[in-house]
């Protein structure tokens, strides 16, 4: 990676946090140049405007997802167990790098309007739905999962894993975060399952 | 290149005679060039003076031509109390070249899943090549269901002038079926833009994601070289079937098999990852023109 895109990420990290925490509209350039002790002129250099920075940091934050999955993916393990082990390794990313998930719930779903142009539909995730679609392929291939429509699997998943993230930024949650993990793991695994599988 | 006029000789095995009414169909200049170029000396469907005794009577044959699958199995299917291997055997080793006309004289095509009997292959499984000594050639495979008037023209004429034709790893001249039957397809553009046909006829939309079109995977130039030079299967609204591969028929020729909503096989050659993410991101794209009827 050169410095330029060294720099870009740590410019999104900083950015994650800020707009995770505050809000898309409550975070300004000025706040995140302060956080990363920059001139805001220099920010402008990697980023041509706050919604630039915005998509950019989607796409950063989803392809961490997808490049966790595609390693599980290539895994020579069942698809139940790849069921487990994202999960775990999903809550955890809840749990160290709240601000990946939440940007995505508080941020990306939430302000439709700014993601409109150049990240419509699956443009600026379409890494990580591409994982989600290789891993019930071939879960369903094998004869592990049943067949039915892509977007209600998709949404199993995602909505299952999104809403305990949702639960945890509220802090409701009684016990640690991982302590859910293999209960909400077995809930997606028997909507997914084939009516064969045990 | 041959001086003289080349001999034909075309036998018909376990077939429906679609090869030959394919070649009945060929461009009418196109077919009498062939009878002006070639001695067409025998075929059981079309009237000449010779019988098959005269065919087993020649010294040399320049070009044998099979239609249909083999058995050697008497009690299914013979020819003048002779089983159709046992013809072949005497016939191919007159032969200078050899060509499987069609999906069943390459690979026994349909017949081979007749579970009655077990005995029912193609040409190439057929006849022990090493004991044909005059073949100048491998056995030439021209798959399809039926094949192309043109392809077996163009193999005819290729023989007799250069001597030799190129052929891919099933045996087939890598002139014909170098490409995909997708190529030249008139509905490339909703292949991109994953626009999919509503149904089967129309003149919108892809065959690929639901109706099952076999063209990104199947070897063969019927959008390049048209049928009765005006159409295909697929630029008419019904897919390509793949009839030219090995593994012809399949079940379910007409769904595209899906698993949780993602096709389970992706164009030739191309990784399925990138695939799918391609297809994703176009489908994000609504345009209109592709989305409307071409003649309203
Ligand atoms: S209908 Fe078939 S051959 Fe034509 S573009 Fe679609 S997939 Fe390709
Ligand atoms: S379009 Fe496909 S099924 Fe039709 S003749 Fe060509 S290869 Fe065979």
């Amino acid at each position: 990676m050169s410095t330029k895109e060294l720099k870009k990420n740590n410019i999104i990290e900083n950015a994650l946090k800020l707009f995770s925490t505050k809000g898309f509209y409550n975070t300004t350039i000025p706040d995140i140049a302060k956080a990363m002790k920059m001139s805001v002129g220099n920010m402008y250099n990697y980023f041509a405007s706050k919604e630039e920075l915005a998509k950019y940091a989607i796409k950063y934050s989803t392809n961490i997802l997808a490049e966790q999955l595609r390693k599980i993916n290539h895994m020579d393990i069942s698809s139940k167990e790849k069921i487990f082990l994202f999960t775990k390794l999903y809550l955890e990313n809840v749990k160290n790098s709240p601000e990946i998930i939440e940007y995505f719930l508080r941020v990306y779903l939430s302000n439709r309007e700014v993601f409109a142009q150049g990240c419509e539909g699956f443009l600026c995730v379409s890494e990580f739905v591409t994982e989600v679609m290789i891993f019930l392929d071939e879960g369903a291939s094998k004869g592990e999962f049943r067949e039915q429509d892509f977007f209600s699997a998709f949404s199993m998943i995602m909505g299952c894993l999104g809403g305990f993230a949702f639960l945890s930024g509220e802090k409701v949650l009684d016990k640690d975060l991982l302590e859910y993990s293999d209960n909400i793991a077995e809930n997606i695994y028997r909507a997914l399952k084939s009516d064969d599988e045990t | 290149m041959m001086k003289h006029k080349p001999k034909i000789v075309w036998l018909q095995a376990i077939t429906c005679n679609g090869n030959t009414h394919s070649l009945l169909s060929a461009n009418p200049s196109r077919f009498e060039l062939l009878l002006n170029t070639f001695d067409f000396f025998y075929h059981p469907s079309i009237t000449t003076e010779k019988t098959l005794d005269d065919v087993l009577n020649l010294k040399e044959i320049d070009f044998l031509l099979l239609e249909g699958a083999v058995t050697s199995n008497k009690q299914f299917y013979q020819i003048s109390d002779s089983s159709v291997t046992d013809l072949l055997k005497k016939v191919s080793k007159k032969s200078k070249y050899i060509i499987s006309v069609g999906s069943c004289a390459s690979y026994g095509g349909i017949h081979a899943k007749f579970e009655e009997n077990s005995d029912i292959k193609g040409l190439q499984d057929t006849l022990n090549i090493v004991e044909l000594k005059k073949l100048k050639q491998p056995i030439i495979n021209l798959t399809g269901c039926p094949v192309h008037p043109e392809w077996i023209l163009q193999t005819l004429f290729t023989l007799k002038e250069f001597g030799v034709i190129s052929l891919d790893m099933q045996s087939r001249p890598k002139d014909i079926y170098y490409g995909l039957a997708h190529h030249g397809c008139t509905r490339n553009e909703y292949f991109e833009w994953k626009v999919e046909a509503k149904s089967f006829g129309h003149k919108e939309g892809c065959l690929f994601y639901e109706e099952g079109c076999r063209g990104p995977m199947t070897h063969s130039n019927c959008n390049r070289i048209l049928w009765n030079d005006v159409n295909t299967k697929t630029r008419a609204g019904m897919p390509c079937i793949g009839c030219t591969e090995f593994d012809f028929p399949r079940d379910n020729m007409l769904e595209t098999k899906k698993n949780i909503g993602i096709p389970s096989e992706v164009p030739f050659g191309i990784n399925k990852r990138a695939y799918l993410t391609i297809t994703g991101v176009a489908k994000t794209f609504k345009i209109d023109r592709l989305n409307k009827k071409l003649i309203e």
